[in-house]
């Protein structure tokens, strides 16, 4: 029992990391149709630019609160430099350039900061929690309670953000609507580049946060990306709330398959979870709480 | 007096095909002015003109300044709305949300609420859809939705497009009694219409549009009695 | 008449220049010319489902994987020639794919990137898991096969030549197949599967069968490729294989026939060219490089290539009245 709490837990943890990034793959991909494959690894870089400020001596919370400034700007400019001139070409030639700008993040990486891989620093305490539970004691990493804090605090901004704010309201028409928007106003394309924007930022808190467990490395986010194309799909492309539920679940089960499962082991645990998700979907076809788009004949 | 809306010499081009072949007219602040015309006489693409969504030679004035060079984002701030063919609801969000969208544009913020009360008198319904996701409201109230959306932004121009389109008479009824109302209150309404004789009874002035030109025009009394116009958009 | 004699005269040009390369070429320049026809084989069969039949998959390199063991694992094991495993390889992956076309019937889009790019993931811990078959992460070591009948071609030359004719006799079937009423009805379901319903077309089926025929192209590309390396290993057939084929795929134009050769000459050679530029970050370059020409040509290589053919005959025909086919551009409309 308390390997299971144990066992949830750190699959919380882990899994709010695949809800971020799930988030702002859902958020890019309302506004355009557009799966961004370089989600991940513009996180994994953003989190190396902080690496940096640390390791030039800036205080943890600085360099967080910098490197999201950072990764929000580089969203933008991305946006504006990179995908605004194809955004009229079929969808799939969009995947492509995001893939371009995949291999582009990993090798410039790669590049400045080597391949070596480097310890990134929590900004928790590395003494563990001790939570009584009924009977027995139960032990959690501060990391993963932190990590599950920062998450869901950031989750809560974005969605308070968009539910709350005139800029948020904005943004949702215009990823609904561009044309309608555009007649009441809204700067469409702004509102775009904004969304990239912060889903820039959403993915860098996430590779801020899952690199201490995994040292920091140009390949950091393949998995995580992986995982978070698996979970918004798995929660429904088209619901947000549904993409970070997924992110949570898929976190969880991968970690109990993981455990309880012994002869999958941690190489097949990946497909394992990955074919789990895939007979939910043969049962539900747009996500567990997607709603299927229905397109006019 | 210098005319309140002021078009000359416009063409309109949807890539190579051109749909306007020089339309010239003005317009007096103050009334309702409709657009008649058969399918594809360009109607549409007159209001899209105006509001930037296509390409376009010629010259539009809005109160003596040029509108060509501006992008459909800004018309808002010369109060100009558009209430769009297809009436361009957020189907995702809801009634207030759609309004308040609609108010984006405007110079002043505040307000918001009374601006609510101000459409909400005019469709007492969207009151009570007020909380709604406006994907779920019928086809005359996403009508009515877009007109009050259009006038969140306190136009001084409205352009209305088909508002008639793919609704019940007696809401076709409605409406245009409202949009009366709405014009007593100062909006300059800029109309295209399918149902030329609800449009001949509301507007007071009457443009013929015919394969991108104008071939008539007049005062809606006038032109009622015409006989070209009677036989052909009339029907009797 | 005039336009298709052109258009074969061309064909038949390129073809020609084709049979010249392994004369001219070294073994090592030959060896990548070959790979590139294994390549637009298997980016024909991506094409016919992803630019055909909109069926998005990011996980053909499964399909190349499974062709390549099932012609490594006969040759290895029962010593069946490497000729009658190639048409072997293309049957079961057709029997694979139409299999896994049956469920991924029930994906759309999104969802059915992820089902296959599953499978891109599984096939290569599946082939490890198999030991006792697959010989594990070690892979089957095979021999490369000699030319048959005592001709004087190294062996290199022969599997050119091989590949080569494979090539030809798929493309042919393949645009027999595109072009006719089976394509057009591919064509009617991507574009609108409930009118193409409507008008009596079992879009089901369908479906399934282009997944099938998709899978056994790409499952002879990849037996092409067992017998060229002379060496199978799970993970040469990684995630980026798959992810390669699509580069590929979109690159040369998806729903377009030669397109399939473009991508395949740009996935086998710009890689190189990347490296060439930078030693440091390769990748960066190739990357650019993708980015660059998604700008310059959005709808593909055979999509410019068309366009710019398109723009000429029309003035032509503006100058000089006269029946539009410039031979020397024949072949960039197959």
């Amino acid at each position: 029992m308390e390997i299971f709490t144990q066992q949830v837990v750190s699959g919380l943890a882990t899994g709010g990391i695949y809800a971020s990034v799930a988030l702002a793959l859902v958020m890019i991909y309302q506004a355009t149709d557009v799966v961004n494959f370089a989600q991940g690894e513009m996180a994994m870089f953003a989190t190396y630019i902080c690496w940096s400020m640390l390791n030039a001596g800036l205080p943890y919370w600085g360099a967080f609160l910098a490197t999201l400034g950072f990764a929000f700007i580089g969203g933008v400019v991305i946006e504006r430099v990179v995908i605004r001139p194809v955004e009229n070409a079929p969808i799939l030639s969009i995947v492509i350039v995001t893939l371009g700008l995949l291999v582009i993040c990993n090798s410039v990486a790669g590049w400045i900061w080597t391949y070596v891989q480097k310890p990134f620093p929590s900004p928790f305490p590395s003494k563990p929690f001790k939570v009584s539970l009924g009977a027995g004691e139960t032990i959690f990493g501060a990391h993963d309670i932190g990590q599950i804090g920062i998450t869901l605090f950031v989750l809560l901004c974005i969605y308070l953000f968009f539910r709350f704010t005139p800029l948020g309201l904005a943004m949702r028409a215009a990823a609904q609507n561009p044309v309608s928007s555009r007649l009441c106003g809204i700067r469409v394309g702004w509102m775009l580049a904004l969304g990239w924007g912060l889903a820039a930022v959403v993915g860098a808190v996430a590779g801020m946060m899952v690199a201490p467990s995994l040292t920091l490395e140009p390949n950091l986010m393949g998995g995580v990306q992986i995982y978070a194309f698996a979970a918004a799909t798995l929660g429904g492309f088209t619901s947000p709330g549904g993409a970070v539920l997924g992110g949570f679940i898929v976190g969880v089960v991968e970690n109990l398959v993981g455990t309880y499962v012994s002869f999958i082991g941690t190489e097949l645990k990946f497909t394992v979870a990955l074919a789990m998700i895939i007979v939910v979907l043969l049962v539900k076809p747009s996500g567990l709480f997607g709603s299927t788009v229905v397109k006019r004949v | 007096m210098s005319a309140l809306l002021e078009v000359h010499g416009l063409e309109a081009f949807y890539g190579r095909t051109k749909a306007l072949h020089g339309v010239s007219f003005s317009m007096a602040a103050g009334g309702i002015t409709t657009i008649l015309g058969a399918n594809g006489a360009g109607k549409t693409t007159t209001l899209r003109a105006i509001s930037r969504m296509v390409r376009t030679a010629g010259t539009i004035s809005f109160e003596g300044q040029p509108l060509e060079a501006r992008v459909t984002e800004d018309i808002v701030q010369f109060g100009i709305a558009h209430a769009p063919e297809g009436r361009g609801t957020f189907v995702h969000l809801t009634v207030e949300e759609n309004l308040k969208v609609g108010a984006w544009g405007r110079r002043e913020r505040g307000g918001l609420e009374a601006d609510f009360e101000r459409v909400f008198g005019y469709f007492p319904v969207l009151r009570e859809r007020r909380r709604q996701m406006a994907g779920t409201l019928s086809g005359g109230e996403q009508q009515m939705l877009c007109v009050a959306r259009a006038l969140m932004l306190r136009p001084r121009l409205l352009l209305l497009d088909e508002p008639s389109l793919g609704l019940a008479p007696l809401v076709v009824r409605e409406i245009f009694r409202i949009l009366r109302t709405v014009n007593q209150a100062g909006v300059t309404i800029l109309l295209v219409e399918q149902n030329a004789a609800l449009a001949l009874d509301l507007a007071d002035h009457v443009f013929l549009l015919e394969t991108g030109r104008v071939v008539l025009e007049g005062p809606s009394d006038v032109l009622r009695r015409d006989d070209a116009i009677r036989r052909a958009y009339l029907g009797y | 008449m005039t336009s298709r004699l052109a258009r074969h005269a061309g064909l038949l040009a390129v073809l020609a220049l084709a049979c010249m390369l392994p004369f001219v070429l070294s073994n090592f320049r030959l060896f990548q010319f070959t790979q590139v026809y294994i390549y637009a084989i298997a980016i024909l069969g991506l094409n016919m489902l992803t630019g055909y039949n909109g069926q998005f998959s990011l996980g053909h390199g499964a399909f190349y994987a499974v062709g390549a063991y099932v012609s490594a694992i006969m040759m290895d094991r029962w010593h069946v020639p490497y000729g009658w495993t190639i048409p072997v390889a293309g049957v079961i992956c057709l029997v694979v794919g139409f299999l896994f076309g049956l469920p991924a019937l029930r994906l759309e889009g999104l969802y059915l990137a992820l089902a296959t790019f599953s499978l891109a993931l599984a096939v290569p811990q599946i082939l490890k898991y198999f030991e006792h078959w697959t010989g594990g992460s070690q892979g089957i070591v095979l021999s490369k096969p000699k030319a048959p009948l005592g001709l004087p071609l190294s062996p290199d030359q022969w599997l050119y030549f091989l590949t080569l004719a494979v090539l030809v006799i798929l493309f042919w079937l393949g645009a027999n197949l595109l072009r006719g009423r089976v394509g057009r009805a591919i064509v009617a379901i991507r574009d609108n599967h409930i009118s193409a319903e409507a008008m009596g077309i079992n879009s089901a089926l369908y479906k399934s069968l282009v997944f099938g025929v998709s899978a056994a192209y790409t499952g002879v590309a990849g037996a092409l490729s067992a017998s060229v390396i002379a060496f199978v290993a799970p993970d040469s057939f990684n995630v980026f294989l798959s992810i390669t084929l699509l580069i590929g795929s979109v690159i040369g134009g998806l729903a377009s026939i030669s397109g399939a050769i473009f991508g395949a000459f740009f996935i086998q050679f710009v890689p190189n060219w990347a490296q060439d530029i930078s030693k440091a970050a390769p990748w960066a370059i190739f990357g650019v490089f993708l980015i660059v020409f998604m700008y310059v040509m959005p709808f593909g290589i055979a999509g410019a290539v068309g366009r710019i053919w398109i723009r000429m005959t029309r003035s032509r025909v503006l100058q000089a009245g006269r029946d539009p086919a410039p031979a020397h551009h024949a072949h960039t409309t197959t």
